[in-house]
C-alpha cells in the first residue's frame, strides 16, 4: 500500500531538500516506487538537487489546475527507473493550489507509487499545511540548534492537529531526522545531544545525519547524496534511515567520514 | 579572549537544553503565550471598567516564565480623586504555578 510522507521542519535551511532527495533515492535504491513531490511553490529547489532542472516542463500546480496530466508532468529520474520528480511551479504562487486538486493529485499519486514525497516548504503557513495535509508518516528534520528544535516542536503540534488523520482522530507516524549533527561537539557540550533533543521533542528517531563536507558536493552535481558518494557519512546514514521507515530494523549509529591523515592536516591548517 | 577565560568557559549546550524546555512547556500549554497575556488584560480590564473608570493604558499585565513556576503581574493605576496626586498604583500580583 502507497504511503504519503512529508518532510517538514518549520524552519528553513535545515537539510528539508536535502533529505527529500537523499530518501527519496534510497528507498528508489530499494526497488519501491518513488515520487518526490516539490510543494514550496515559488521557490522551487528540489529539481535543482535531483539534477533534472532543466527537465521541468509542467509542474504540480499544472497538475492540479488540470492543465497538464501527471503523466506529462512526473520527470523520470536518469540514474534510477523507479525513481520520479513532481516539481513545483517557480513562477505562480501557493495559492494557486486548491485543496481539492491537491487531494485528487495525491490520490493519483498513491495509486502509482510506493512511495510518494512530498518536501515542505519552510514555515507554519499554508503551503506548509498542504504539504502535511495528506500525509500517513511525517519526517521532521531539526538541526541540533535552539531555534530549530523549537520550530520542529511547533510543527510537531500542526501534525498533530491540521492533518486529515489528525482531523479523522488518526495518529500521524512521525520520526525525527536530526541533521548536521557534530558527535565532536556534542561530545565537549557545546552542541545539543541527540538525547537532549530527542528528550524535548519526544518523537521517535529515524536518523542522525552527521555535518559533511559531501552533503554540499552532491548538491554542487544535482545528485542526491545517497547516489553521489554511497560509502560517505551521510549517505550511509540516509541509506539506514530509508531502510527504518521501510519497517527494518537498524541500529542508529552515527557514521563517520574516514580522512586520510593528510586530509586531516590540511584541514587544521585551513580552520 | 583571555587564556583564563578559554579554560573556564561554560559548556553551552547544557543551557540550550534547559532554555529549550522551560520555553517549549510554555508554549505546549498556551499556544503561544503572547495571546494568553493579550486576552487577560482585555478581559482584566473590561471587570475593571464595570466598576471604577480606568485609562487603558494604564493596565499592564507582564509574565514571567520560570522553570518552576510563572508569575503573572497585574499593575492597574486606578486615579483617586479626592487626592492630590494624580495617581495612586495599586498593584497586584498573582502566581500561577506551572510545571
Amino acid at each position: 500500500m502507497a504511503k504519503v510522507l512529508v518532510v517538514t521542519s518549520g524552519k528553513g535551511g535545515v537539510g528539508k531538500t536535502t533529505s527529500t532527495a537523499a530518501l527519496g533515492a534510497a528507498l528508489a535504491l530499494g526497488g519501491k516506487n518513488v515520487v518526490v513531490v516539490d510543494f514550496d511553490v515559488g521557490l522551487r529547489n528540489l529539481d535543482l538537487v535531483m539534477g533534472a532542472e532543466r527537465r521541468v516542463v509542467y509542474d504540480l500546480i499544472n497538475v492540479v489546475q488540470g492543465d497538464a496530466k501527471l503523466p506529462q508532468a512526473l520527470i523520470r529520474d536518469k540514474r534510477i527507473e523507479t525513481l520520479f520528480l513532481l516539481p513545483a511551479s517557480q513562477t505562480r504562487d501557493k495559492d494557486a493550489l486548491n485543496n481539492e486538486g491537491v487531494a485528487r493529485v495525491m490520490g493519483e499519486l498513491r495509486e502509482r507509487f510506493d512511495w510518494v514525497i512530498c518536501d515542505s516548504p519552510a514555515g507554519i503557513e499554508r503551503g506548509a499545511q498542504l504539504a502535511m495535509h495528506h500525509a500517513d508518516v511525517a519526517v521532521v528534520v531539526t538541526n541540533p540548534e535552539v531555534s530549530s528544535v523549537r520550530d520542529s516542536d511547533r510543527i510537531i503540534g500542526l501534525l498533530d492537529s491540521k492533518t486529515e488523520r489528525a482531523e479523522k482522530g488518526e495518529r500521524i507516524e512521525k520520526h525525527l531526522l536530526l541533521t548536521r549533527y557534530d558527535p565532536a561537539r556534542a561530545q565537549r557540550g557545546e552542541m545539543l545531544k541527540v538525547e537532549d533533543v530527542l528528550e524535548i521533542l519526544s518523537i521517535p528517531l529515524l536518523g542522525i545525519i552527521p555535518e559533511s563536507q559531501e552533503v554540499l558536493r552532491a548538491s554542487n552535481l544535482g545528485t542526491p547524496v545517497t547516489l553521489c558518494n554511497p560509502a560517505s557519512a551521510p549517505a550511509q546514514a540516509y541509506i539506514n534511515a530509508a531502510r527504518r521507515l521501510s519497517g527494518e530494523t537498524v541500529e542508529v549509529t552515527i557514521p563517520t567520514d574516514r580522512k586520510r591523515l593528510f586530509a586531516k592536516f590540511f584541514a587544521r591548517r585551513a580552520a | 579572549m583571555s587564556l583564563f577565560a578559554f579554560f573556564t568557559r561554560k559548556n553551552s549546550a547544557p543551557v540550550a537544553r534547559d532554555r529549550l524546555q522551560i520555553l517549549l512547556a510554555h508554549e505546549r500549554s498556551f499556544a503561544g503565550g503572547s495571546d494568553l497575556v493579550a486576552l487577560l488584560r482585555e478581559e482584566i480590564l473590561a471587570v475593571i471598567k464595570k466598576h471604577v473608570q480606568v485609562d487603558s493604558d494604564k493596565v499592564q499585565v507582564k509574565m514571567d516564565r520560570g522553570s518552576a513556576m510563572s508569575t503573572l503581574e497585574v499593575d492597574i493605576e486606578i486615579p483617586t480623586p479626592s487626592s492630590i496626586t494624580p495617581g495612586a498604583s495599586a498593584s497586584l500580583v498573582s502566581a500561577a504555578a506551572s510545571a
